[in-house]
């Protein structure tokens, strides 16, 4: 027995000839949320289900609350529950119905897992819903119903899967404030996220996986001074302007300045923000006008820029195969 | 100076709903694990279930055997054995069987389906007797196979199909057709698990279900047929299951068809059901 919650040597999955997870390397410890972020078809999606013992490892070993997840299985379903990407509940079954399952499917008798499901149906606001099929709710009660799914017998620790793809910001942010209830009750979570910005939110440390490695980890302070500490995007009025303005943007901020797909818009990752000052007056002094300008944290692709060398890809067709 | 203003804090479920979730998660109650049987028996009430909340699923359970009684009495009666009401004698068992093989093909389609909707992603992520799942889901199946039985056995009755074996008969006779359709049930779930669409399980169970009814005693006997299909349907599990219903409901003795009915339903299982569970452990 150690204390970590998760421990992983040299973890592979293959799937044909796509090495969706290429030897992972992971020690992660109880206690609240770490972060997995990455775009899609890096591999995210792959580990968790490896971690969750959905799907077996091709090499490599992964101890789940000090057990293996290939030899002692069983032991580690006891203590982990999974929120998957995709509503994981049955759709043609009301809310209820759902939670009763899981609670018999636990060992609860027919009042007992009833009691629990109403219990649960109360604190996630889905009390009047109950009886209605899942395939009727809105996108965010329905990822409220499939994390109440997963809590139905505490976990010790929980995966969530992007728990927040496709909601709209008022059902995210209450998706946000269920996580933070159970990290502070004692739960691990295991978070993956294709936005830094919710990584930022929730996450206590953050591994940054791309092609089915782990190319960073740290705090999201750590990984975003690895980009500097903000990013200056500016749009010049007229497009004649871009060389221009970027000729100034360089020798004032004194790093790369980047041309983007944008034909008027330019962006470079800045360390030091009184030189954006100095920079935002030169370019009026040179009279060139802006239509837009911010100065705000590394997006994803940012960050991925930097510790790549290449962007945050699309969709790959294997990993939707693997999802 | 930040300028980035996409923060917003707080503004999401109400704080009394934070502090529910938090009893929630405090009554740390772990149950006893239950037993293989318990956990089954819980999957065959979701499929009931899914009868209750989808009770479309009982048209075909219904429509089929009506339709195959019907059409295959007055198709085949006349020309076969002279008359409908003496042809019925001979078919009737053999038509139950028919509608049942033909419905448990749905047991493949359906799981595809759950498969891809990831509901079984939650089911092999707990901590139970792994092949409890499929297990309930063919309990369930039993259900509606009990109803396509019983309708058969009814039009039968009133199209004037007398089996000497009387209900207890019938009874056993039955019993056979969903044993033998619980076991026939497992080459479904495996080829769900190996396939990737329902469109493609649908298509290969019916290569195999087609041969498998036609090429057998239901229709004909088959002292009439070339000796290499006689071969076959000599061999086919489907033949001794017909032989041995259409004993026991004719209350007379079916010899060696019966032990070799269970033999091979035994044998599905243990082939079909040991390469699903191997099958299950990666499903995707």
């Amino acid at each position: 027995m150690n204390d970590l919650a998760i421990e992983t040597h040299g973890l592979v999955k293959v799937f044909g000839s796509n090495r969706a997870v290429d030897g992972v390397d992971l020690a992660i410890p109880r206690g609240g949320v770490h972060g997995f972020l990455g775009p899609n078809g890096a591999g995210k999606t792959t580990t968790i289900r490896v971690l969750a013992t959905l799907a077996r490892p091709d090499g490599g070993t992964a101890r789940v609350l000090g057990r293996d997840v290939v030899t002692e299985a069983n032991e580690v379903r006891q203590r982990v529950s999974l929120t998957g990407q995709f509503a994981s509940v049955d759709e043609d079954l009301t809310g209820r119905e759902n939670l009763r399952l899981i609670g018999r499917l636990f060992g609860h008798r027919g009042a007992a897992a009833r009691r629990r499901a109403d219990e649960l149906l109360d604190a996630f606001g889905l009390g009047d819903a109950g009886d209605r099929q899942v395939k009727k709710y809105s996108g965010g009660m329905r990822r409220r119903i499939d994390i109440a799914a997963s809590i139905v017998v505490t976990p010790e620790l929980l995966f969530l899967d992007e728990p927040t793809t496709g909601l709209d910001p008022r059902s995210r942010n209450e998706v946000w404030d269920i996580v933070r209830a159970m990290v502070s009750s004692g739960t691990t979570v295991l978070l993956t996220t294709q936005y830094l910005d919710e990584a930022d939110q929730l996450a206590d440390r953050i591994s940054v996986i791309d092609r089915g490695k782990v190319i960073a980890e740290g705090t999201s302070t750590e990984l975003k001074a690895s980009v500097g500490s903000g990013s200056l995007h500016v749009r010049v009025m007229d497009r004649v302007d871009r060389e221009a303005a970027r000729a100034i943007l360089e020798r004032e901020l004194a790093v790369d300045v980047r041309e983007e797909a944008d034909p008027n818009a330019l962006s470079a990752n800045v360390d030091e923000q009184g030189r954006v000052t100095r920079a935002l007056s030169a370019l009026d002094d040179a009279r060139i006008p802006l239509a837009q300008f911010s100065l705000g944290q590394p997006t994803l692709d940012e960050v991925f820029l930097s510790l790549t060398g290449h962007p945050a890809e699309e969709t790959t067709e294997t990993e939707v195969d693997a999802a | 100076m930040t300028l980035d203003s996409t923060r917003t804090e707080g503004a999401g479920a109400a704080p009394d709903g934070s502090a529910k979730i938090l009893q929630a998660l405090a009554s740390s109650e772990r149950p006893t694990p239950p037993g293989p049987l318990s956990t089954s028996l819980t999957f065959g009430w979701r499929a009931l279930l899914k009868i209750k909340h989808v009770p479309e699923q009982l048209f075909d359970v219904t429509v089929f055997p009506v339709m195959f009684t019907l059409l295959f009495t007055f198709l085949f009666g006349g020309a076969l054995a002279g008359s409908t009401e003496d042809y019925i004698q001979f078919l009737l068992p053999g038509i139950m069987v028919q509608g049942v093989i033909m419905i448990t093909m749905y047991t493949g389609t359906t799981l595809r389906t759950d498969l891809e909707k990831g509901v079984f992603d939650r089911f092999r992520s707990l901590p139970i007797w792994r092949p409890s799942a499929l297990v309930g889901m063919l309990l369930g199946d039993a259900v509606r196979f009990t109803i396509s039985l019983t309708v058969t056995a009814l039009l039968g009755l009133v199209l004037g199909w007398r089996p000497g074996g009387g209900f207890g008969g019938f009874l056993v006779g039955a019993a056979l057709i969903l044993l033998f359709s619980f076991s026939l049930g497992w080459v479904w779930t495996f080829l769900s698990l190996l396939l990737r669409t329902s469109g493609s399980v649908m298509g290969v169970s019916m290569l195999v279900i087609t041969p498998l009814t036609f090429g057998s005693n239901i229709f004909v006997d088959p002292s009439t047929m070339p000796g290499w299909l006689q071969a076959f349907v000599e061999v086919n599990p489907v033949s001794h299951l017909v032989t041995s219903v259409r004993a026991v409901m004719g209350g007379i003795d079916p010899g060696a068809s019966l032990p070799l009915t269970i033999v091979w339903s035994a044998a599905l299982i243990a082939v079909f059901g040991t390469l699903t569970m191997w099958r299950y452990r990666d499903a995707r």
